[in-house]
């Protein structure tokens, strides 16, 4: 299996793009938490691999105004953000355990294929409503667009980094998950900008994160509870039906802007 | 490439993309890291790799080149047990034993942060560890009785020594 396999280990950002050239038929591989169970399991059989373990990728920078997380972080490492995304940090911290948490990475997450038995991408919801830009380099070049725009044609492509614009005040609520399993089941993510705007997104309605945006417009939180229902198309997987999921979302929306509510 | 494994310094020869699971058990024959789920979920393979716990099945090896990896080997010898070891010994927190490496690697590093005997604390740093014997109060007892600085008479077991929970509603 990858005895045939062209594996390289770029030791900069530079490298790396060059590497990944126009992203065709290259297997981006973080942290190894998605990818390396494809190879065991014989699931994928890539002609190229690019590691970013030494691509220097995973900064994480943030300003008085912004905040610039590398595609390499390893999503542990989001936790530094408590004081300034709460919803981050919390978030992060509520991805699997501590060594998947020290293994894999922001980008590996963010990029993560729609899941099938079980959600994926659990970083995506609280991005989505920090509208994270996201830069990233393919066939087209260099690019920076918001993350909603990247995700809707990631493929190919590889991922730099994310920025935003610090809250001035985030909350995050989840469903809590029993021992047995450490997915994100449905996860709910709340943003006051500092402009006074409220900006909503969830991850687990249905293998990807969304954004909220009839709930955003909604009048009160009671209403905001039922819009988010009609903003999404909600799954049925190993974790929760839809009609579980119908009945917790609402609950996750009110939790959320309750809290942001107190934060004011 | 070079890795330091238990101290010792190894050639591996295997390619970059092979598991650090496959090198140890296959290539280095260190098999106390166990192949369970091998994608990730169970933490039957886990390992310190510089000192932290990683899932050796999720590694390529080619991406830790140089590490120091230790295994449950390297934390102790069967005539001078370390304390974790122990203290697995006293409170019998072994059945099986397919996932005990992975959990005293994983415990290992928690004591080694400052971890407590907060048991809380203990099952979120276990998180990632599953024993299907379901012996978990056992193993956190034992974890909890490192991180007070408890000593073991081995020739004595927690049972007959009366320091278990036998009668439950702690887990």
């Amino acid at each position: 299996m990858t005895q045939a396999t062209e594996v390289l280990f770029p030791t900069s950002a530079e490298e790396a793009i060059a590497q990944f050239g126009d992203g065709g038929d290259v297997t981006v591989l973080g942290g190894g938490t998605i990818v390396m169970p494809e190879l065991t399991y014989g699931r994928l059989a890539p002609s190229k691999v690019v590691s970013l373990a030494r691509a220097g990728l995973d900064t994480l920078e943030a300003d008085g105004t912004s905040v610039t997380i590398g595609a390499a972080l390893p999503i542990a490492r989001l936790a530094e953000l408590a004081d300034d995304v709460t919803a981050l940090a919390q978030c992060a911290l509520n991805v699997a355990d501590y060594e998947i948490r020290r293994q894999g990475t922001v980008g590996g997450n963010v990029c993560a294929g729609a899941g099938h038995d079980a959600p994926r991408g659990d970083l995506q919801g609280p991005l989505l409503a920090l509208e994270a830009q996201a830069r990233s380099v393919g066939s087209a070049g260099e690019a920076t667009e918001s993350l909603e725009e990247f995700l809707a044609h990631r493929d190919g492509r590889l991922l730099l980094d994310l920025t935003f614009e610090k809250p001035a005040a985030s909350a995050f609520a989840a469903i809590d998950y029993p021992h047995t399993h450490e997915y994100t089941v449905l996860a709910v993510t709340g943003v006051r900008t500092a402009g006074g705007e409220t900006r909503l997104a969830a991850t687990g309605v249905a293998g990807y994160g969304t954004r909220l945006r009839a709930a955003e417009a909604a009048g009160d939180p009671q209403q905001a509870g039922a819009a988010a229902v009609g903003d999404v198309r909600l799954g049925d997987d190993a974790l929760a039906s839809t009609w579980y999921r119908e009945q917790t979302l609402p609950v996750l929306v009110r939790r959320v802007l309750a809290e942001l509510e107190e934060a004011a | 490439m070079n890795l330091t494994v238990n101290g010792v310094a190894r050639d591996v020869e295997s390619a970059p993309l092979t598991t650090l699971l496959d090198v140890l058990r296959e290539e280095l024959g260190v098999t106390s890291p166990k192949a369970g789920c091998e994608q990730g979920g169970c933490g039957a393979c886990t390992v310190l790799v510089d000192g932290e716990p990683q899932r050796a099945c999720l590694t390529p090896v080619g991406a830790i080149e140089g590490a120091q990896v230790t295994t449950v080997e390297g934390l102790g010898a069967p005539e001078s047990l370390s304390p974790l070891q122990q203290a697995f010994t006293h409170h019998y927190a072994a059945q099986c034993g397919f996932c005990t490496s992975g959990m005293m690697l994983a415990a290992e590093a928690y004591l080694q942060r400052g971890g407590t005997d907060d048991r809380e604390a203990i099952q979120e740093a276990l998180a990632g560890h599953v024993c299907r014997c379901t012996g978990y109060v056992k193993i956190i007892d034992a974890v909890a009785a490192v991180a007070r600085g408890d000593s073991f008479d081995l020739s004595v077991t927690a049972a007959s020594a009366g320091m278990t929970n036998l009668g439950g509603g702690d887990r």
